[in-house]
């Protein structure tokens, strides 16, 4: 007993020693070293790299969405941009009802007091929104209730604005799936596992062959137990080239191949799947930032989607912030919307980095996936 | 970052020093705190709701109002808290008398069934039993095929008739593995199960035909550690759709703090039986409700920071070196230093270690942005010394300093540093190993559960006087002021010891992170 006492205070010492020792060492080289100071707010709001993305249709068309190209000449016909829009309201409508309805009740009532503001922020704090954006939008809307008193209009109606607000409409939501001067788009998936990259994947790959363009994807998920099968099933479906490595390899590599031979063959767009990987994981994060490196020299990454899970919580903040200062992520997909899940961490992420969510998928059929679209997205959410 | 619960109850009682007991609105501004902590550790808000009443209500008895430092006091009944509710009634696996067991999982898309069937059949091999994977999960291309492959790499079969992505009748199959298992003679049949949300009630029918097909002895339910407050939702739907008996908490290896745990436990009242961190199919084990409860205060895992160590130290190099700590084997030199050092390095990367202490919470950032191969520098710069160098690092001149730094390829300042600040550690750790504490230095208030579960054992050590002083006004984030200054300071604040008996392993983490620029990596 004592012994392993000991031996237990022992090691505890000697790493706080050893701390101690390389925490100097560390903090000389940082000096030199750019400390990863805080989220590379790349400012998406402003900056939608007009000259790539402007051409770009994709599923893009949000509210208005663009005209579905007709025949895509291979065996599954995906759905149009229009029916998957229409039934995205359809399902939030559907599995979020609950949200929309408790807000309803709370605001209709005559009078607000401190046990309904209270119940309203519960609400929002029971759709994973965060304390702090959940504070902030109560207390926006607190304001303005008072400021304008009457004139305010009816309580939803304000709470849709601010909750509007806070998703933030005017980010430029298009996929950037064209690269410049004839160089193939790369789409670069990431996020933690089983956030369901490779069905992302998988659904892009089908609403871009709907609209007509030449896909290849890259499988360098070359570490989970037949993620290329999967990818590999996902492509055979709609006749789009699967670039392959053994399992094990390095997914950089993989990445790489299938960009050059998209770049050779002058395909439009390259999609590349990577292993899931846990955010503190420092060298598998070092890996992906390899990852995208390597692409660059074949063509530049234009799109940077992470996958984040709609059932996950707060952690959600940490992933999206981690990943975009390892690979600057430029989008979010997020899935499995169609649970009881309402992803309300998504505000928190565009909040704090401003990084839009462009797409929802909506479950495992094949053409689940959806633009995202604040209005109908807030509507939905107030039922 | 968010602070830990510790620091934000700090800076609540930061001006109640002194004061008799504490007021009714001490008490409602200590429940918002514990409150958004909970929230930010995901658990839900219903649970939240209770868990706070509870607290509150043992935050109105003597205990706390008595007790010298409230924030530590009110720290420590959360946690205990957490650990009751958590903790339970735990039990084990539940094996069948006749014929096989069998276990089946069940969960969302994405928790990770497929890999958790995996460890889970290694865990019963290594136990002695014979398990038999069966591959229920017919919907998600490929599904069929990782399994197999997962069976492949932990030695266990895997009974899959059928291949897929959508062809198939997974009750079918379930059943038809029973036969396969009794015929075959396996004693433990594990069902995988495809993913499925709690709204789906077609496929919660399946699940819970497949549930009547081969009538489970355990049902399983898979759940990410990152799961929001949606935990709830699911985990009751899951429960009236299926039924399950025990819960698993996978992807504990991310950062997530894993609320969920307490809500699932607490609503459901189902418990949480093992804990999945990590990829390889070894990482799996029996949950452990302290060491969740620290994990969702953000109060690091020591334990397993222990347990791990004692595996893997060499017992005897380990208590010498501790006894050189204490003033008892001689000097702590830069061999010592070293040969510790590589001894740790077994244990894995040493952000991961440093992430287990307590308090390290909020410097992730940085850790996470840690060099391991800084290890390997320092490692290069001690032994390009002489032996005699090692022992006695003071006889290291100019002309000494300048061969070491060429030897390892470094520059003269590296060494210098090195030298200086293994003096400097090594006084400090020192002083740790004679429980000491740092007189002086700032604690960060309350890690009591931490240190509670050391208690014991540290008594006997270290001997009743030397108690470190906590003062809960010092947080981590102020460590951007340099050591001297918070010397000074603290040394005047701290007129009064704490009465917990912690050890200072936060403070010297604060102090780790004394350089300047550290401001950039918090918040």
């Amino acid at each position: 007993m004592e012994i392993s006492v000991l031996i237990g205070l022992g090691v505890l010492i000697l790493l706080v020693g050893i701390g101690l020792i390389v925490g100097l060492v560390t903090r000389r080289q940082g000096t030199g070293k750019v400390p990863p100071a805080m989220p590379p707010v790349e400012t998406p709001g402003t900056g939608p790299a007009p000259s790539v993305g402007d051409v770009d249709a994709a599923p893009g068309g949000l509210v208005e969405p663009t005209e579905a190209p007709p025949a895509a000449p291979v065996l599954d016909r995906p759905e149009d941009t229009r029916s998957r829009l229409a039934r995205l309201r359809q399902r939030l409508a559907g599995s979020q009802g609950g949200f929309g309805r408790g807000l309803l009740a709370l605001l209709s009532r005559d009078r607000l007091d401190e046990d309904t503001w209270e119940a309203i922020e519960d609400v929002l704090l029971t759709a994973d929104v965060g304390v702090a954006p959940t504070q902030k939008v109560v207390e926006n809307l607190r304001t303005r209730l008072r400021v304008d008193g009457a004139e305010a209009g009816d309580p939803r109606s304000v709470l849709r604005d601010e909750l509007i607000a806070l998703v933030d409409p005017s980010l430029d939501r298009r996929l950037q799936v064209s690269g410049a001067e004839g160089q193939p788009g790369v789409v670069l998936v990431v996020g933690v596992n089983g956030a369901g990259k490779t069905t992302t994947v998988g659904k892009i790959a089908r609403i871009l062959v709907a609209e007509d363009r030449s896909v290849t994807l890259g499988a360098a998920d070359t570490f989970r137990a037949a993620a290329v099968d999967q990818l590999a099933t996902w492509g055979e479906r709609v006749g789009v080239d699967v670039v392959r490595g053994a399992e094990g390899s390095d997914p950089a590599s993989v990445a790489f191949e299938a960009v050059r031979q998209g770049v050779e063959q002058g395909v439009d767009t390259v999609i590349v799947d990577t292993a899931g990987r846990l955010q503190n994981k420092a060298g598998l994060m070092d890996e992906l930032g390899k990852v995208k490196r390597v692409i660059e020299k074949q063509a530049p990454v234009t799109e940077v989607l992470l996958v984040l899970d709609a059932t996950t919580g707060q952690n959600g903040m940490v992933q999206a912030r981690v990943f975009s200062e390892v690979v600057d992520v430029t989008g979010i997909v997020l899935t499995k919307l169609d649970g009881s899940a309402k992803g309300g961490i998504v505000m928190a992420v565009q909040r704090e980095l401003g990084v839009p969510v462009k797409l929802v998928g909506l479950g495992e059929g094949p053409d689940d996936l959806a633009p995202f679209d604040p209005a109908a997205f807030v509507d939905a959410l107030l039922g | 970052m968010f602070a830990t619960l510790s620091d934000r109850l700090a800076d609540t009682f930061k001006n109640l020093r002194g004061k008799g007991r504490l007021s009714e609105a001490d008490i409602d501004a200590t429940a918002r705190e514990i409150r958004i902590a909970l929230l930010e550790a995901d658990v839900a808000l219903p649970v939240v709701k209770d868990f706070v009443a509870a607290v509150k209500d043992r935050a109105r008895a003597d205990e706390v109002s008595q007790a010298l430092n409230p924030a530590q006091q009110i720290v420590k009944i959360v946690h205990e808290e957490l650990v009751t509710i958590l903790g339970g009634e735990t039990r084990r696996m539940r094996f069948a008398k006749h014929g096989p067991t069998v276990i089946m999982l069940a969960g969302l898309q994405g928790a990770g069934k497929t890999t958790l069937a995996a460890k889970l059949a290694l865990w019963l091999k290594e136990q002695g039993k014979t398990p038999l994977l069966v591959a229920c999960d017919l919907q998600r291309p490929n599904a069929v095929n990782q399994l197999q492959v997962n069976g492949e790499r932990v030695g266990v079969p895997v009974f899959a008739p059928e291949p897929g992505n959508g062809v198939g009748d997974p009750v079918s199959v379930a059943r038809a593995s029973l036969e396969e298992a009794k015929r075959s003679l396996y004693d433990v049949v594990i069902v995988d199960t495809a993913g499925r949300l709690g709204v789906d009630a077609e496929l919660m029918q399946q699940a819970s035909d497949i549930r009547e097909a081969v009538q489970p002895d355990e049902v399983l339910f898979v759940v990410d550690a990152m799961i929001g407050q949606d935990a709830v939702v699911t985990a009751q739907a899951f429960l009236d759709g299926v039924g399950y008996d025990g819960v698993v908490l996978t992807k504990l290896d991310g950062d997530a703090r894993g609320g969920a745990a307490l809500s699932i436990r607490q609503v459901t009242g189902r418990p949480v039986m093992f804990a999945s961190s990590g990829e390889k199919l070894t990482d799996f084990d029996v949950f452990h409700p302290d060491r969740m409860a620290s994990r969702i205060l953000d109060m690091g895992d020591m334990l397993t920071l222990i347990e791990q160590a004692e595996k893997t130290f060499d017992a005897e190099q380990a208590l010498k070196a501790a006894e050189k700590l204490t003033g008892k084997g001689g000097e702590f030199t830069l061999d010592d230093f070293l040969q510790q050092m590589q001894q740790v390095r077994k244990l894995g990367s040493m952000s991961k270690i440093l992430g287990m202490l307590p308090g390290m919470g909020q410097m992730r950032e940085q850790l996470e942005n840690f060099d391991e191969r800084e290890i390997d520098r320092i490692q290069a710069i001690i032994q390009s010394m002489t032996p005699a160098e090692r022992d006695n690092p003071k006889i290291i001149d100019g002309s000494r300093r300048a061969r070491i730094a060429k030897g390892a390829g470094r520059t003269v300042t590296d060494v210098n540093q090195l030298v200086d600040r293994f003096f400097e550690a090594r006084k400090m750790m020192m002083q740790f190993a004679r429980g000491g504490g740092m007189p002086g230095m700032p604690g960060m208030p309350g890690m009591p559960g931490a240190g509670k579960r050391n208690q014991q054992p540290k008594q006997q050590k270290k001997g009743k006087g030397a108690r470190r002083s906590g003062n809960p006004a010092k947080a981590a984030q102020q460590a951007e002021v340099d050591a001297e200054k918070q010397k000074a300071a603290a040394a005047g604040a701290n007129p009064f010891g704490a009465p917990t008996e912690d050890i200072d392993y936060e403070t010297a983490a604060a102090n780790l992170n004394l350089p300047k620029d550290f401001s950039n990596f918090l918040k």
